[in-house]
């Protein structure tokens, strides 16, 4: 037992510092037995070499098909949420598009879910192995909407539930998105544990996992990203039955790379196989994501590429043994938009659709109006996601905060804006321009830190560069390149 | 006394206690954030009637007992939508303006 069975918080006062430090490692130490009782699961039996894994076999152990995940979803009131197309920001488009130019604009309004974001779909599953497996309750480490759905779901199944979430900076100064996301996880009942900058998070989310015996439901595992192909397959099924085609293109924030693999995953098993998978990032760039001065100098606090860029280029920093998110099987494009065009979307959103939403799902709209300018329109575009707003979570709230830690907010040009240190609000829709975000170097990032984390003097085999191709969505000659290139330093 | 700042037994209250001192945090923080404690502020019942800034027991949501000093007695929320961003109130008008003309010149 680590919390209150000696003295001031989950720490023993009376222990000399060294012990303490000690203590982190040694609980760090012991990660994959806790993770292994914590999640029901022993990923050893999946690993090949010290590169290749099992993926497709890691995915279907827990045994569930994509109809029993959607019933078991609908069963918790997640699931089969509204398609609506968008008719007036895809007039807005086409009103400066070139001739003929300009494909039909849709969104999936995931904020008809429980809880109020397409985070359910992957904590209804997580929460569905708890209480099939028999555990008491659930531990999550998140500041954003997964806590909720964590939050929600467990009180529906009567578990006991906590989420550690990063919330303040030293200051005790809380991003109010966060904020927001500790009263709703407190509306739901789960107990919040409310943490000052770092990624300590994480080694005090096994504590907690050591002491009371829950069940680790992470971000990150089998369950969580199987309960999101079922987005995606409704998405490739509505758009099917809409225009007799699958989607052009469908566009996904991507963070911790589960959002694009569920979802393109989902696209796949309906039979979606044209449909361009098109991640997209909020541009934080510069940003240090455990600095505690940064920390507040942000407007968002997911989807933008502090967590996408390494999460897509070592999926396996995750807090499960292997990640079952691996974004960069999947995503045919990555692009990037400042947060002042997340912003301005957000905005029109609310004014021209009726659609007032949180931040998280206009990052792909502010990606999905740029692409779908320099497309026909006869072609069509798919925002998989919405997700709730209210106070804390609004631009409103949002822009406010920034300027009071001293962000510029101003109209302009948003190429021009310096994440940080500047905001700038598109002036007109034409200036939504997202950026192309090169695959290749991205890859050549994966398989360097595969190899990396393979030991050094490791040399791949035939099996490991095959693995490394359908990891990065790439040709075993390609790897290859990667390799010899990386061996010559 | 002002009643957020005294609890009894049994009142919703929230503690704050120092997770990790600087000295134990992970290697590799930027400097930053490596000179500052680790703080937690969590939420629960008193166990004890206490003044803010006394040391102080709790149960928390799922039964466990955590220690720490009182921070808040009964607290809220207070986060908002705040005021409309100046940069932003005219979207909506300019926006819908320019659809109009658009449609009217046909497509």
């Amino acid at each position: 037992m680590w919390a209150g069975t000696c003295g001031r918080g989950s720490r023993c006062g009376a222990r000399a510092v060294s012990d303490v430090a000690s203590r982190t490692e040694a609980i760090l130490a012991r990660k994959g037995e806790i993770m292994k009782r914590a999640l029901g699961m022993d990923y050893s039996e999946f690993e090949r070499s010290p590169i290749a894994f099992d993926y497709e076999g890691m995915m279907a152990a827990h045994g569930y098909s994509l109809d029993q995940i959607t019933a078991i979803q609908a069963a918790a009131g997640v699931g089969s949420t509204p398609l609506l197309e968008l008719h007036n920001l895809t007039d807005l488009v086409r009103s400066y598009a070139g001739p003929g130019m300009g494909a039909r604009l849709f969104v999936k309004d995931e904020c008809a879910n429980m809880a109020g974001s397409f985070k359910d779909r992957r904590a209804s599953m997580s929460i569905h192995a708890a209480k099939a497996k028999g555990y008491a309750g659930v531990i999550a480490a998140t500041s954003g909407n997964y806590g909720a759905a964590v939050s929600s779901q467990a009180a529906r199944a009567s578990l006991a539930c906590i989420i550690c979430q990063e919330a303040f900076d030293s200051r005790h100064v809380g991003q109010p998105e966060i904020i927001e996301k500790s009263r709703i996880c407190e509306a739901f009942g789960a107990e919040v544990i409310q943490m000052t900058v770092g990624p300590e998070l994480f080694s005090h989310m096994l504590e907690l996992l050591d002491e009371t015996g829950y069940f680790a439901a992470s971000l990150y595992s089998t369950y969580g990203i199987s309960g999101i192909e079922t987005l995606g397959a409704e998405v490739a099924h509505e758009i099917t039955a809409l225009t007799g085609a699958p989607p052009t293109a469908v566009v996904i924030t991507h963070a911790g790379g589960g959002n694009t693999t569920g979802t393109a995953r989902g696209l796949r098993r309906a039979g979606a196989l044209t449909t361009e998978v098109v991640s997209a990032s909020v541009d934080l760039s510069g940003l240090h994501m455990a600095s505690d001065t940064d920390f507040n100098r942000k407007s968002f606090t997911t989807g933008h590429t502090g967590f996408g860029v390494p999460f897509a280029t070592w999926p396996d920093r995750a807090d499960v043994p292997r990640n079952a998110a691996r974004a960069l099987r999947y995503m045919d494009r990555y692009l990037t938009v400042t947060q002042g065009e997340v912003f301005y979307v957000t905005e029109a959103m609310a004014k021209l659709e009726g659609l007032e939403r949180g931040p998280s799902g206009n990052t792909a709209m502010a990606a999905a109006i740029s692409i779908a300018r320099d497309l026909p329109r006869d072609a069509t575009v798919v925002v998989q996601e919405t997700e709730y707003t209210g106070a804390g979570k609004h631009h409103w709230a949002q822009l406010n905060f920034a300027r009071e830690n001293g962000v510029e907010v101003r109209l302009g040009d948003p190429r021009q804006s310096v994440p940080g240190r500047s905001i700038v609000i598109p002036e007109r829709p034409e200036q939504i321009r997202a950026v192309e975000m090169d695959l290749g170097k991205l890859r050549h990032s994966y398989v360097r830190h595969a190899l990396a984390h393979a030991g050094e003097g490791y040399v791949p085999s035939a099996e490991d560069v095959a693995f490394l191709a359908a990891d990065t969505n790439s040709t075993p000659e390609a790897v290859e390149e990667i390799v010899a290139g990386l061996k010559e330093g | 006394m002002d009643e957020t700042m005294k609890c009894a037994v049994g009142d919703w209250v929230e503690v704050r206690y120092v997770l990790l001192e600087p000295a134990d945090r992970a290697a590799n923080l930027p400097a930053d954030t490596a000179a500052q404690p680790l703080l937690v502020w969590m939420k629960g019942f008193a166990r004890a009637e206490a003044i803010v800034g006394e040391d102080l027991s709790i149960e928390t949501t799922t039964g466990r007992t955590v220690t720490g000093v009182l921070t808040d007695v009964n607290p809220g929320y207070t986060h908002t939508f705040g005021r409309p961003a100046p940069e932003l109130t005219h979207v909506g008008r300019d926006l819908r303006a320019r659809l109009a003309v658009w449609r009217k010149g046909g497509e």
